[in-house]
């Protein structure tokens, strides 16, 4: 009886703290959001150029399709790896592992009953959360402006819980990708030169940069063995109906695999580096 | 004092040097951040080889082809480089003072101030774009005047022209660069400066030829004459991607207006600096 209740008044108070991390972190984002609107608004403003340079290209390419995209389709694409990057991206994750690694801070995490992963993911949630919140004015009003690119409309209900799907596992992805490389850094003090690498292959890999079915067959073939792919490009397809039923829900399992497989290398890392780690001094 | 005046080539020199000293003990930092900007501009090529693929030009009988692209592309790269080596840090550095206070260190020095906030870091590791885009430049013009088709015959005009439209780019986007800095006296802040900047430059990076369909000619319009950044890098890639006997005349037109241009930009961001400048007010006691 006594461990019973003990066991959910840890609980309760558990969820308690978890609760008041995400709140703070609530607060704390919410100081900036004029310039979170105005700055989601102006990210808007590369997909003009794009909307013109595909023109250009089918103009001269005489073809109303380059790889079943038509260049409505490129553009609808583009706007779709936004939102697949308003998930998946992690600005700031891990660097500030690195920093916190490399100023002693990482310290208070050893010392207080708060896991390091779990403070972080929450504080990401929040941070997300609030992004969303802000954002989502601006998403829509040029969602709606642009509808037209949008040549097949909304896709079908499994269709679209697979997007959320995909998009909520896009954003774990980002998350423990990005953590696993902030821990490196319990073995390389300087990790910059990494993410830059990192967030290189990712432009080019993910999709972001453009529609990886126009890349050749053989890069292709490499580029989907990868789990890049999963952070811009697939949620994209998957709304934009350029997958297959069957595929869909084999690519959703294989995004699955390498989310596993990355919550479970950041946790090793971190157990591992928390032994190598040494701190000193106040 | 009052015939006093330093010597701005001098204290050129001296802010050139002491950032090569500041790169150079940080060695390993200034090979990995060269090749970073590097790979950047590979992966560009990458993604434009994908594209040529699938097209032989860059909009209908606009004459950007592949290797005339590439021209244009390594146009992109000079002056970017340019602008970021000896700008951009700077720049970002402006709305740091502004908001901790230290302006008031720049606004004492016996020295031209914008001089003196636009110079004084070099970024030597940025400088090795300009390698990359001269390279790219010599090879697309070696395709463009052997092939066998039509083969490009270089123009001595063209020649001592595309230097002199590259600096008037480099100082219209040197303008625009020191007028978004400004703004962070009156915004307090302005973290967004490089976003902003990349934004509006991004519509520098292609031919002015795509945006002349449906309503893209508004935005044409805008910046070719109120933000001028279309001319920066189309006006010294078209002349020397292309034949210049067969440039058209508003092409030429476009080429004067762009000197005009260039001198207006400086004058009204030095006067946007200079009112900037009166309504700081120091952020410490």
């Amino acid at each position: 009886m006594t461990t019973a209740v003990s066991s959910s008044s840890s609980l309760s108070s558990r969820a308690k703290t978890w609760w008041t991390i995400l709140r703070i972190s609530l607060e704390e984002r919410f100081v900036y959001r004029g310039d979170f609107a105005l700055g989601t608004l102006m990210r808007f403003l590369p997909i003009i150029t794009q909307v013109f340079l595909w023109g250009a290209i089918f103009a001269a390419s005489g073809n109303n399709a380059i790889q079943g995209y038509t260049a409505n389709a490129v553009v609808a694409y583009y706007m779709l790896t936004m939102i697949s990057r308003a998930f998946s991206s992690m600005p700031g994750l891990c660097s500030g592992i690195a920093l916190q690694v490399r100023d002693g801070e990482i310290k208070k995490y050893l010392i207080q009953p708060i896991d390091l992963l779990g403070f972080l993911l929450i504080t990401r949630v929040a941070h997300k959360l609030c992004y969303y919140a802000i954002a989502i004015i601006p998403f829509t009003l040029v969602f709606y402006l642009c509808r037209g690119f949008f040549e097949n409309g909304w896709p079908e209900a499994t269709v679209l819980v697979a997007y959320g799907l995909a998009l909520t596992m896009g954003f774990l992805l980002g998350f423990f990708i990005e953590a696993s490389l902030g821990l490196v850094s319990f073995w390389f003090l300087e990790v910059t030169s990494l993410v830059f690498v990192y967030n290189l292959l990712n432009f080019f890999l993910s999709g972001h940069m453009f529609p990886l079915d126009l890349l050749p067959e053989w890069a292709n073939q490499m580029v989907r063995l990868l789990p890049f792919q999963y952070l811009a490009y697939f949620p994209a397809a998957v709304f934009l109906g350029r997958i297959e039923q069957d595929e869909l829900w084999f690519g959703l399992g294989v995004e699955a695999c390498w989310l596993l497989a990355f919550v479970v290398l950041s946790r090793v890392m971190l157990n591992r580096g928390i032994h190598r780690y040494s701190g000193f001094g106040g | 004092m009052a015939g006093y005046r330093p010597s701005y080539s001098r204290v050129f020199l001296t802010f050139a040097r002491n950032s090569l000293v500041r790169d150079m003990s940080f060695r390993t930092n200034f090979i990995l951040q060269s090749i970073s900007t590097v790979s950047w501009t590979i992966m560009n090529i990458g993604f434009y080889l994908i594209v040529f693929q699938y097209t032989d030009s860059i909009g209908e009988d606009t004459g950007w082809g592949r290797d005339e692209f590439f021209v244009f592309l390594a146009t992109t790269w000079i002056i970017n480089s340019l602008v970021q080596t000896f700008f951009m840090p700077n720049a970002q550095q402006f709305s740091e003072l502004i908001r901790s206070g230290n302006l008031d260190f720049a606004l004492l020095k016996p020295i031209d101030t914008q001089f003196v906030i636009s110079f004084p870091r070099v970024d030597w590791a940025a400088l090795s774009n300009l390698f990359m885009g001269l390279t790219l430049l010599g090879y697309s013009l070696f395709q463009l005047t052997t092939r066998e088709t039509n083969p490009l015959i270089l123009d001595w005009r063209a020649v001592l022209m595309y230097p002199f439209y590259i600096a008037c780019g480099t100082v219209i986007m040197y303008s625009v660069m020191i007028t978004l800095a400004s703004t962070s006296v009156w915004l307090g802040r302005n973290q967004t400066l490089y976003n902003f900047w990349f934004y509006i430059t991004n519509f520098s990076r292609y031919p002015m030829e795509i945006y002349k369909v449906g309503w893209g000619m508004a935005l044409w319009v805008f910046f070719t004459f109120l933000i001028p950044v279309l001319l920066v890098v189309n006006i010294p890639a078209r002349i020397m991607a292309k034949p210049l006997n067969t440039m058209e005349t508003h092409y030429w037109q476009l080429a004067g207006y762009s000197i005009f241009a260039t001198l207006i930009c400086l004058t009204v961001s030095r006067r946007i600096f200079v009112r900037a400048l009166k309504s700081y007010r120091s952020a410490s006691s």
